[in-house]
């Protein structure tokens, strides 16, 4: 008897429990259909802060579901000109063939900066070298320098550093370093440039050897590695990498990030994108080590 | 009734049939996709631009011969490591050590065979490079040494199991001839058991290869993936960058319908191309063997 009595109440607070977490719901006021599914994809430089935003926002605003995803710049506008994303992330400007191809199919990519990103130069801590020009970084990826000592470091070989072709950080650092911002210049980087696929990689290479030089954006950087002055040319100041160095434009490896719409955004849509230049979510961007944008 | 039986008797025929069709049926089909996807590279690069040195797709530089030679000099490393390990690992388990031993190594070393490549990658990365770049005081460990060891040790567990399984099934009489007739275990193993079972050991070594060619994810974080064409015995102390590693990398990015795009496909049929090459000539001297061993026998 006392058994049974067990059972039905074991069975009637498991009811009850369920009974809870639906009640607990509906006082949210949300019937399943006004939820709101942001889809957010692209560049894996932002991905974290996608990620962070999209969390902080929804703790905010329950009712917005925001899907992040990685997978590159290319990629988030790729998805853009099929029209699966509602958001694009991407560490470059949309090209102009692009932009056409999106326009092509309906979507009208509409821009904003949402952050601003410094990509810093890294190398082992034991390596002496302190501050390299963007002339003599240019030198060492495309080959023409192949010792340390000939930048006023150790006699070592140098190994570089790069991530994959299809990284928007490679290419924006084959623009402003190797080529020197000149669109005339066709540099390349050197065949033995080690084209590593994440930047977890290029940290751990440059981590555990002597002899490597790795570029990865400010807010990858850990204190493990050592981060080097640039200086945009022989008689300009070395300048380290940091907010304050980049917001005043001084440090010459440092880029817009960027989101896209398709076409002009409207409701919750507009509302997310329009908290994303608060301060408030900027002081998120500054926590993950990249540069707030100064909002005006 | 009869007609009853017959009529499963004909479905259950047919399903099997098409069953051990649809392999050849698959494989022919993915082969047409690959050459309708990889062909039109040949129209848009020019063949001397194509087997070129030079691969740097962004730019339009698609030398494929960097990728190529990468994914060889890699998989003839992994050769070097696994055959004689393989090979000795199997003798021993299925030669040397008593049964019971037997029952437990070969499980064990089939369940190394399962695990995933990513971590065998994440060891390379982070134990086997340092330990590369400081033991041969190389400039940096990401190496196609790396990488051939790494797939030497996937490819070994496929080698050992299928090469076991053919030593195992040459009859006991051999190996009591040859004691009989004085032979030293060693001179049984080496002169009879051996070379009784050459075919299924030799299908091993190919099965093995084979694995360690299309190996992706393990050589794509501990080569480097520097486009460098080797040349000399030196390249496999320097990066490389395989043919695996490189559309791996790379298809998630392309535009589809691009030349990238094409000449990533036409880097999988030429893939394609040297997996069956291995294959036939694999089956091809199998079967002479076979040829022979009947001949002798009759």
């Amino acid at each position: 008897m006392s058994k049974h009595t067990i059972i039905w109440l074991i069975i009637l607070s498991i009811w009850l429990s369920g009974c809870g977490g639906n009640t607990g719901e509906s006082t949210n006021g949300l019937p399943a259909d006004s939820v709101v599914n942001i889809e957010n994809k692209g560049s894996d430089t932002i991905v974290n802060l996608a990620l962070a935003w999209a969390e902080s926002y929804q703790s905010i605003h329950p009712e917005v579901r925001i899907s992040v995803t990685g997978g590159g710049s290319g990629t988030g506008i790729a998805a853009l000109i099929n029209g699966t994303v509602d958001i694009a992330n991407a560490s470059r400007q949309i090209k102009d063939e692009e932009n056409q191809s999106a326009i092509a199919n309906g979507y009208d990519p509409i821009e904003y900066v949402i952050a601003r990103d410094a990509i810093a130069v890294i190398i082992n801590p034991e390596n002496p070298v302190n501050q390299l020009t963007l002339q003599q970084i240019s030198d060492i990826y495309s080959g023409s320098i192949n010792n340390w000592s000939e930048v006023g470091g150790e006699d070592r070989p140098i190994v570089r550093l790069s991530r994959e072709t299809n990284s928007g950080t490679h290419v924006y650092f084959l623009e402003t370093v190797l080529r020197l911002g000149d669109s005339e210049n066709d540099t390349l980087f050197s065949t033995n440039t080690l084209l590593l696929p994440s930047s977890e990689g290029i940290i751990s290479e440059v981590r555990d050897n002597p002899n490597a030089i790795g570029y990865d954006g400010l807010g990858y950087v850990t204190s493990d590695v050592k981060v080097i002055g640039v200086a945009r040319n022989a008689s300009s100041p070395y300048i380290l990498p940091s907010a304050a160095s980049v917001n005043a434009g001084e440090y010459p490896i440092a880029r817009d990030l960027y989101m896209y719409t398709t076409g002009e955004p409207s409701g919750a849509l507009k509302a997310y994108l329009e908290w994303i230049l608060s301060p408030e979510a900027q002081t998120i961007v500054m926590e993950l080590g990249f540069v707030p944008v100064s909002s005006e | 009734m009869k007609i009853n039986l017959n009529w499963s008797e004909f479905l259950i025929t047919r399903l099997i049939k098409v069953s051990g069709y649809s392999a050849i049926i698959f494989v022919g089909l993915i082969f047409v996709f690959l050459v309708m996807e990889g062909f039109p590279a040949l129209l848009e690069v020019p063949l001397g631009k194509l087997i070129g040195t030079r691969w740097y797709p962004i730019e339009e530089h698609f030398g494929i011969l960097p990728l190529v030679g990468g994914s060889l000099i890699v998989t003839i490393g992994a050769a070097m490591f696994a055959i004689p390990i393989g090979i000795g690992t199997a003798l021993f388990i299925s030669e040397v050590s008593p049964r019971w031993a037997r029952d437990i190594l070969k499980p064990l070393v089939e369940m190394l065979g399962g695990l995933p490549s990513v971590v065998l990658g994440f060891l390379g990365i982070l134990i086997l490079a340092p330990f590369l770049r400081r033991f041969l005081d190389l400039p940096t460990g990401l190496t196609a040494l790396a990488g051939s060891i790494l797939l030497g040790g996937i490819s070994i567990p496929t080698i050992v199991s299928v090469a076991e399984d053919a030593l195992d099934a040459v009859p006991r009489s051999y190996r009591d001839a040859a004691i009989a007739l004085g032979a030293t275990r060693w001179q049984t193993i080496w002169r009879v058991t051996l070379p009784a079972a050459r075919s299924g050991v030799l299908t091993a070594i190919m099965l093995g290869i084979g694995r360690a060619i299309g190996e992706t994810m393990t050589v794509m974080m501990v080569t480097g993936n520097a486009p460098v064409l080797p040349i000399g015995l030196n390249a496999l102390f320097q990066p490389v960058r395989t043919m695996t590693a490189t559309i791996a990398a790379e298809m998630g990015e392309v535009a589809n319908g691009s030349t990238h795009y094409h000449v990533l496909f036409f880097i999988g049929v030429v893939l394609f191309m040297i997996s069956l090459v291995i294959n036939v000539t694999a089956s091809a001297v199998v079967f002479r063997i076979k040829n022979r061993s009947e001949r002798i026998l009759s």
